[in-house]
C-alpha cells in the first residue's frame, strides 16, 4: 500500500532475521487524536474514503451514529459514539475516531505467519502487504484492538495504512488534512507528545482532573495517540482497551510456536512435493465441475463480490 | 435579518468568523454550530485553547456543539425570549452592565413617548381585528427641534433603561425555570458567566443560525440577545458580536441583492401600493437623524436608488420620469413569501412557478399542502444541478410520495444547471465577504448556467411584449442589457454592474474630474442622485473598481494576528471587516480592551487594522454614534416601530405549545403573526399530539443535496428521530425500532434513535419531552428514501419574515412494524 521501500522496513512478518536499518535516520511519526476537541463531524471518515477510494455499501440507522456500524474492508477509520453519564450525573458524548493504533510492538505483525504481508517502517508505520497476505487472520487475533478485518471479496487483510503513501512523500495523512478543528494533528512522535502534555494541562484547568495521553505502554506505546478528558477509563470511550497488550497466545506463537509451525508447513511442502512425484497431480474430474457450476447457479450470481449486492437487493 | 436591522442598523452578521477566537466566552444558542458550521467552528476551538474561551451550549438537545463544551443547558423550543430575558432582567439587577458603554452607545437614555404601554401581553396599539399593532406610540418624545429627548439618569420613569427594567422584571430565575424547564441553577451559572463579560476588556461573541430564526417569534429571539450585547458592550469589540452563521454559501448575498419579496438590493425597500408617487416614497425614506450630529447614513438613499434606477434603465430612467419609480412593482400585502406563495397556489392564485435553487417540496412546511400547491399549477420551472423533489413531485414514490400523476396536469420543465464549482462567480460569506470563485470544470450534459437560462427567459419574453404587446411593457422593454454577448452575460459583467459606473464625469467640489464617464466606481461614497452614476447594489459598490477584481484578491497577511486579513476578498461595506467598530473605542477613542484594539483615535484620525465603520476624521468630541445607519446613531434597546410585534421582546408560546404562556394566558401567541385560515385549521393541540418536535440538520448533511452523494449517505444513510429514554421506555420504543411520529398534517415512518441527550423537562411543574427530527431524507438520491421532516411542520412564519417555524410543535409517537421488506 505504500510508496515506502523494503529499505524503510524494521520489522517483517514470519521473518527471524531483523532487515539492516538502511533508513534508520527516519524520524518516529505520531498521529495525536485529541478526543475533546473532536466534533464527530466524519470528516476524516470521509477523507479516508476519498484518498483510499474505499466505498462501503449505503447502510441502514441502527441506533447509533456509528455508521457504517463498524470497520470493515471498506471502512478504515470510524467515529465511534458513546453517551456517557459522568458520576456527577452530567452527561458526556464521547466521540472516539478508531482505526489502527501502528503500535510499537504490533500484535499483529507478531502473529501474521506470511512472511512480509505486513512490515513497519522506521517513522514507525505498520502497513499490511497486501501481496503477501493469505487472508488467514491470524493478525486480527493478534490485535489488542480490534482493528484488521478480512475482505471477503479477495480474502486479505485491510486496515488504516497511517497514508504511509502520503507520508513518504512529505504530506499529513488524509484523516488530519480533512479535520476542521484541528482534532486530529500529525508530526514526530516527540512533537506530538509535547503537545498532549500542553492539551493535559489546558483540560486539567478545565476540571478533568484525570485528563491525559494514550500511548499504552502493553504494545510498547503507539504511533496513533490519543488525548483523552478521563485517561484513567480509556474503555468509556467506546470500549478502548484499558491496558492493551498483545495476548499471550500470540506471545507464545511468536517465541516457541512459529518456528514449530513454520517448520511443520515447511514439511507439509515437502511432503506434497514427494506425494506429486511420487503419485502425480490431483486432477480435476467432470463431477467436480458440474459441482462447481451448479453451486455458482444456487447463489445467482458469478462469483462476484458479495459486499455489493445489499443495495442492489434492497432498493 | 429583521432583527439585526432595527437594533444595530444593517442585517449582516457584525464580526467575522476569524473574530470568534478573540472571545473570552462563545454562547451558542438557537444553532449548533460545530454540527452546521465545522468548518467555522475551529475558530471556537482556536478561542478555546489559544485565548482560554469558555463555551456555553444553550440547547434542547445536547448537539456535537454541546460535546465539546463548558457548560451545557437545556430549554423548550420555543422559549430562548423568556431565558435572555431572564439574562438581561439578571444582568440589570446585579449591575453587570457596561455603563459607560450602554450610556453612549445605546437608546437606554432616551425618553419614550407618553402612551407606550405594555399590559398582558400586549403593548400599546393593539387592533384584535386585524391582529396587527398600529405603532405610532412606540417612539421617542421629541424635543421643539425634533430631536429624542434624554435622560443620562434613567431615573425618568419614561427612559428607554427604565421600561426596559419594568419589561424584563416578570423574567425572574423561578419564571425562566417554570417556562424553558432549564432548571434554576444552570440557568444562573449561564448568567454568571455571561456576566463576566461586561467587564471593558472581555467579550462574548452570541453564535446562532436557525435554532433562532426558525420560530414565529424568531426576529425576536435574536434582537433578545442583541439587547444583552449592547448592555454588555459586545457590539462593535473583537471577540464579541451577533454572529448569524448562514447556511448556504451564499443566503448573505440573497438579501444583500434584495431577492426577498419586499426587498431591493443593498436593502433599500419595494414601494407599497399607497406609495403611489415618488415623493410618496421617498417622504418615508428621509432618515432625518434624531439626536444631534448623526450620521444616520441612510439620509443618502435617494443617491443609492437613483443609481439603482439608473442601472436598470439607463438612460430611459430620468428625472423627469422620477427615475422610473412608476416601473417597480408595488406592494399590496408586507411580503410574498414563499407561505403566502403556496397559499396562493392551493387557491388557484398562483398558476405558474420557476422554482431556481430552491427544493420547497423538501424544504418549506406541511409538505402536503406542498404537493397539492404544485398540483394545481400549470407549470412548473425547476432550474438545479440536481434531481430535486420538487422537480419530482408529481411521481409516485409510494408512501414517501404518494402522488396520484394520472390527476396531476401540472407541466414540469426541469432545467439542470452549472453548480458553483462550474462557472466563475462570488459568493457572500456570513461575514459579509464577496469571495470571487473561479470554474474548475465543465457542466455535465445539458446543465447551462442560471445566467443563460434567465437571459433565454428575458429575451424571449421581450420579444412577445415588443411583438404582441401588452398590459405593462415598459420595464421589460427599456431594461438595460449591454452585454458582450447579451444570450450569456459574463458574471465579470454583472459583478461591474453591481459595483457601478460613473455615467458622466465626475468632479470634487474644486471641479477636479475624479472619475470619467464610464470609469468603475470606487465606491458607494461617489454615488449621486443626479442621475451620473448607476450601481446595481450600492452596499457592493466597491468590490470591482478601476484596480481590479477586489473580491479575488487572496492576500492573507493578518497585521495584529487579530483575525483580519483586509487584503483577502472584499467585505461589504467598504471593506469593514467588523460592523460598528468605533463602539471598540470609548467615548474619547481609547480602545475597550487595549490588548485587542480594532480601531482608536490618534487626535487627528482614526486608525487601526480595519476600516472604520465612521467619518475617517469625526473627532470624539462630535459626540457622532458609532450605529451610523441609525436615526439615533446608537443602538437600540427600544426598537422603535422596526418590529411588528413590539419594542421589547416578550414572551409568546410557539403556535403549537404543550403550555399555556404563563405570563399571560390570554395572549398565547405571537399576537402579530399572521396564520391563513386553513393552516389554522390544521394546528393540532398537546392533548392529541403531546410531545414537542424540533428539527435540524446533522453534520453528515448539506440540507436536501448531498443525499446524492455516496459518501455523505454512506456516512449518515436512513432516516431517524431522536427519543429520549424516558419516553423510549413509557411507550415501548426500543433502540433502533420502526416508529410512526404524526402531527396534525402528516406522519413519517422511520427508525428511533433512543438517547440519553435528550431529557424530559419539567416545565410549569410538567414533564414535557422533546422529539427530534432530522430532515435530510427524500426521495431521490443515493441515501435511503424518506418522508422528509416538513411533512410534519406547521404553515406558519416568523410575524416579521414569515420564516417558518420548523423548531417548534407538535406530535405523538408510537411505536410501529417495519416497512414490509
Amino acid at each position: 500500500m505504500s510508496n515506502l521501500q523494503s529499505q524503510d522496513y524494521i520489522r517483517i512478518s514470519a521473518t527471524t532475521v531483523t532487515p539492516p536499518a538502511a533508513r534508520s535516520w527516519e524520524d518516529q511519526v505520531a498521529k495525536l487524536i485529541d478526543v475533546t476537541r473532536c466534533i464527530g463531524c466524519k470528516a476524516c471518515q470521509a477523507a479516508c474514503m476519498e484518498w483510499n477510494n474505499l466505498r462501503d455499501e449505503v447502510g441502514f440507522f441502527e441506533g447509533t451514529y456509528d455508521n457504517p456500524l463498524d470497520l470493515d474492508p471498506h471502512t478504515w477509520t470510524l467515529m465511534r459514539f458513546t453517551e456517557y453519564e459522568n458520576p456527577k450525573g452530567d452527561l458526556e458524548w464521547l466521540i472516539r475516531k478508531d482505526g489502527c493504533m501502528h503500535c510499537e510492538d504490533p500484535g499483529c505483525l507478531n502473529a501474521c505467519p506470511a512472511p512480509g504481508a505486513i512490515v513497519q517502517y522506521a517513522n514507525g508505520i505498520v502497513d499490511f502487504i497486501s501481496e503477501n497476505c493469505i487472508g488467514c487472520g491470524y493478525c486480527v487475533k493478534g490485535c489488542p484492538f480490534n482493528i484488521p478485518r478480512i475482505s471477503q471479496a479477495d480474502h486479505k487483510s485491510y486496515k488504516c495504512t497511517l497514508c504511509s503513501d502520503r507520508v513518504a512523500a512529505s504530506l499529513e495523512p488524509a484523516c488530519v488534512k480533512a479535520c476542521p478543528t484541528g482534532a486530529i494533528m500529525f508530526g514526530s512522535k516527540k512533537d506530538m507528545t509535547d503537545w498532549a502534555g500542553e492539551r493535559v494541562i489546558d483540560l486539567k484547568s478545565r476540571g478533568f482532573e484525570n485528563a491525559g495521553l494514550y500511548d499504552p505502554p502493553g504494545v510498547d506505546g503507539t504511533h496513533v495517540m490519543y488525548v483523552l478528558h478521563h485517561a484513567d477509563k480509556p474503555s468509556i470511550y467506546a470500549g478502548l482497551p484499558d491496558q492493551p497488550k498483545i495476548s499471550s497466545t500470540v506471545e507464545f506463537w511468536k517465541g516457541l510456536l512459529k518456528p514449530l509451525a513454520l517448520g511443520s508447513i515447511a514439511f507439509g511442502v515437502v511432503a506434497g512435493f514427494v506425494h506429486w512425484i511420487t503419485a502425480g497431480p490431483n486432477e480435476v474430474q467432470p463431477e467436480d465441475e458440474a459441482e462447481a457450476n451448479h453451486l455458482l447457479a444456487s447463489k445467482g450470481r458469478p462469483t462476484a463480490d458479495p459486499s455489493r449486492s445489499i443495495a442492489e437487493e434492497t432498493p | 435579518m429583521a432583527s439585526l436591522a432595527p437594533t444595530f442598523g444593517r442585517g449582516a452578521m457584525t464580526n467575522t468568523w476569524q473574530d470568534i477566537k478573540n472571545a473570552n466566552l462563545v454562547v451558542v444558542m438557537g444553532g449548533n454550530a460545530a454540527e452546521a458550521h465545522p468548518c467555522g467552528f475551529k475558530w471556537v476551538i482556536e478561542a478555546k485553547i489559544e485565548n482560554g474561551a469558555k463555551l456555553v451550549v444553550v440547547d434542547p438537545r445536547f448537539t456535537r456543539t454541546a460535546s465539546v463544551a463548558d457548560y451545557y443547558a437545556p430549554i423548550r423550543p420555543g422559549t430562548d425570549i423568556a431565558f435572555l430575558s431572564g439574562v438581561i432582567r439578571y444582568l440589570l439587577e446585579n449591575e453587570k452592565i457596561q455603563r459607560e458603554y450602554v450610556r453612549a452607545y445605546t437608546n437606554a437614555s432616551l425618553i419614550v413617548k407618553e402612551g407606550y404601554g405594555f399590559e398582558d401581553g400586549l403593548f400599546s396599539g393593539y387592533d384584535h381585528e386585524k391582529g396587527q399593532y398600529e405603532k405610532s406610540t412606540w417612539d421617542y418624545e421629541l424635543d421643539e427641534q425634533g430631536f429624542a429627548k434624554v435622560d443620562d439618569t434613567w431615573e425618568h420613569p419614561r427612559s428607554v433603561m427604565a421600561l426596559l427594567r419594568k419589561h424584563v422584571a416578570r423574567y425572574t430565575p423561578e419564571m425562566v425555570s417554570r417556562i424553558c424547564g432549564t432548571p434554576q441553577d444552570k440557568f444562573l451559572h449561564i448568567c454568571e458567566l455571561i456576566a463576566e463579560t461586561s467587564a471593558p476588556d472581555k467579550a462574548m461573541t452570541s453564535l446562532f443560525a436557525l435554532g433562532w430564526t426558525q420560530h414565529s417569534v424568531g426576529s425576536q429571539n435574536i434582537r433578545t440577545m442583541a439587547m444583552v450585547q449592547l448592555l454588555l458592550g459586545n457590539i462593535g469589540v473583537a471577540g464579541g458580536g451577533m454572529n448569524a452563521l448562514r447556511g448556504h454559501s451564499n443566503i448573505q448575498g440573497l438579501t444583500d441583492v434584495g431577492l426577498l419579496s419586499n426587498q431591493m438590493p443593498g436593502y433599500m425597500t419595494l414601494p407599497k401600493d399607497s406609495e403611489v408617487t415618488f415623493d410618496d416614497y421617498m417622504k418615508t425614506r428621509q432618515f432625518k437623524p434624531l439626536r444631534p450630529n448623526q450620521t444616520s447614513y441612510w439620509q443618502n438613499y435617494k443617491k443609492f436608488f437613483v443609481s439603482f434606477q439608473k442601472s436598470m434603465f439607463g438612460d430611459a430612467a430620468t428625472a423627469e420620469n422620477n427615475w422610473a419609480y412608476d416601473w417597480l412593482p408595488k406592494l399590496d400585502v408586507p411580503l410574498y413569501d414563499i407561505i403566502k406563495a403556496f397559499e396562493m397556489m392551493n387557491h388557484g392564485q398562483m398558476n405558474g412557478y420557476i422554482c431556481q435553487g430552491f427544493n420547497p417540496q423538501q424544504a418549506f412546511p406541511d409538505r402536503g399542502k406542498i404537493r397539492r400547491g404544485l398540483s394545481k399549477l400549470k407549470f412548473l420551472v425547476t432550474m438545479d444541478p440536481l434531481d430535486t423533489e420538487t422537480s419530482r413531485f408529481w411521481e409516485n414514490f409510494g408512501p414517501q410520495n404518494p402522488a396520484d400523476s394520472a390527476a396531476i396536469q401540472t407541466e414540469v420543465f426541469q432545467l439542470p444547471t452549472t453548480c458553483f464549482a462550474e462557472e466563475n462567480g462570488s459568493l457572500v460569506n456570513s461575514a459579509r465577504w464577496l469571495q470571487w470563485h473561479w470554474k474548475a470544470a465543465d457542466a455535465p450534459g445539458q446543465a447551462m448556467s442560471d445566467i443563460w437560462i434567465m437571459s433565454g427567459i428575458f429575451h424571449r419574453m421581450r420579444e412577445l411584449y415588443r411583438t404582441e404587446g401588452g398590459v405593462f411593457p415598459d420595464p421589460i422593454l427599456n431594461l438595460t442589457w449591454n452585454y458582450t454577448d447579451p444570450t450569456d452575460p459574463d458574471p465579470e459583467e454583472l459583478a461591474k454592474d453591481m459595483n457601478g459606473r460613473a455615467r458622466a464625469d465626475l468632479t470634487d467640489p474644486s471641479g477636479a474630474v475624479v472619475k470619467k464617464g464610464g470609469q468603475l466606481l470606487d465606491g458607494f461614497a461617489q454615488l449621486s442622485d443626479d442621475g451620473t452614476t448607476e450601481s446595481g447594489c450600492w452596499i457592493f459598490s466597491g468590490c470591482w473598481t478601476d484596480k481590479g477584481n477586489q473580491m479575488a484578491r487572496r492576500d492573507a497577511t493578518d497585521p495584529r494576528d487579530q483575525g483580519i486579513a483586509p487584503q483577502w476578498a472584499w467585505a461589504w461595506p467598504a471593506n469593514r471587516r467588523i460592523l460598528y467598530n468605533r463602539a471598540s473605542a470609548d467615548v474619547a477613542g481609547n480602545p475597550w480592551n487595549p490588548a485587542k484594539p480594532i480601531i482608536q483615535w490618534d487626535g487627528a484620525k482614526w486608525i487601526g487594522i480595519d476600516v472604520p465603520d465612521y467619518g475617517p476624521t469625526v473627532k470624539p468630541s462630535e459626540s457622532v454614534g458609532p450605529f451610523i445607519m441609525n436615526v439615533e446613531g446608537v443602538g437600540r434597546l427600544f426598537a422603535r416601530d422596526q418590529m411588528v410585534e413590539g419594542p421589547f421582546p416578550e414572551h409568546y408560546e410557539p403556535l403549537e405549545s404543550p403550555a399555556i404562556n404563563v405570563l399571560h394566558p390570554k395572549v398565547q401567541s405571537n399576537p402579530a403573526v399572521r396564520v391563513f385560515a386553513d393552516d389554522r385549521a390544521d394546528f393540532g393541540t398537546p392533548s392529541e399530539f403531546p410531545y414537542v418536535a424540533t428539527t435540524y440538520r446533522l453534520t453528515e448533511h448539506f440540507h436536501y443535496w448531498t443525499k446524492h452523494a455516496r459518501i455523505n449517505a454512506i456516512l449518515q444513510p436512513q432516516e431517524f428521530v431522536e427519543i429520549g429514554e424516558a419516553l423510549a421506555q413509557e411507550k415501548g420504543i426500543a433502540q433502533g425500532s420502526w416508529v410512526r411520529v404524526r402531527s396534525k398534517r402528516g406522519f413519517i415512518v422511520c427508525k428511533a434513535y433512543v438517547t440519553k441527550r435528550i431529557k424530559p423537562l419539567t416545565v410549569d411543574g410538567k414533564p414535557t419531552h422533546v422529539i427530534g427530527v432530522p430532515l435530510h431524507w427524500g426521495f431521490t438520491g443515493q441515501a435511503r428514501k424518506g418522508y422528509g421532516a416538513n411533512t410534519l411542520t406547521p404553515s406558519v412564519g416568523d410575524a416579521n419574515t414569515q420564516t417558518p417555524e420548523f423548531k417548534a410543535f407538535l406530535v405523538n409517537v408510537e411505536s410501529v412494524n417495519g416497512p414490509e421488506a
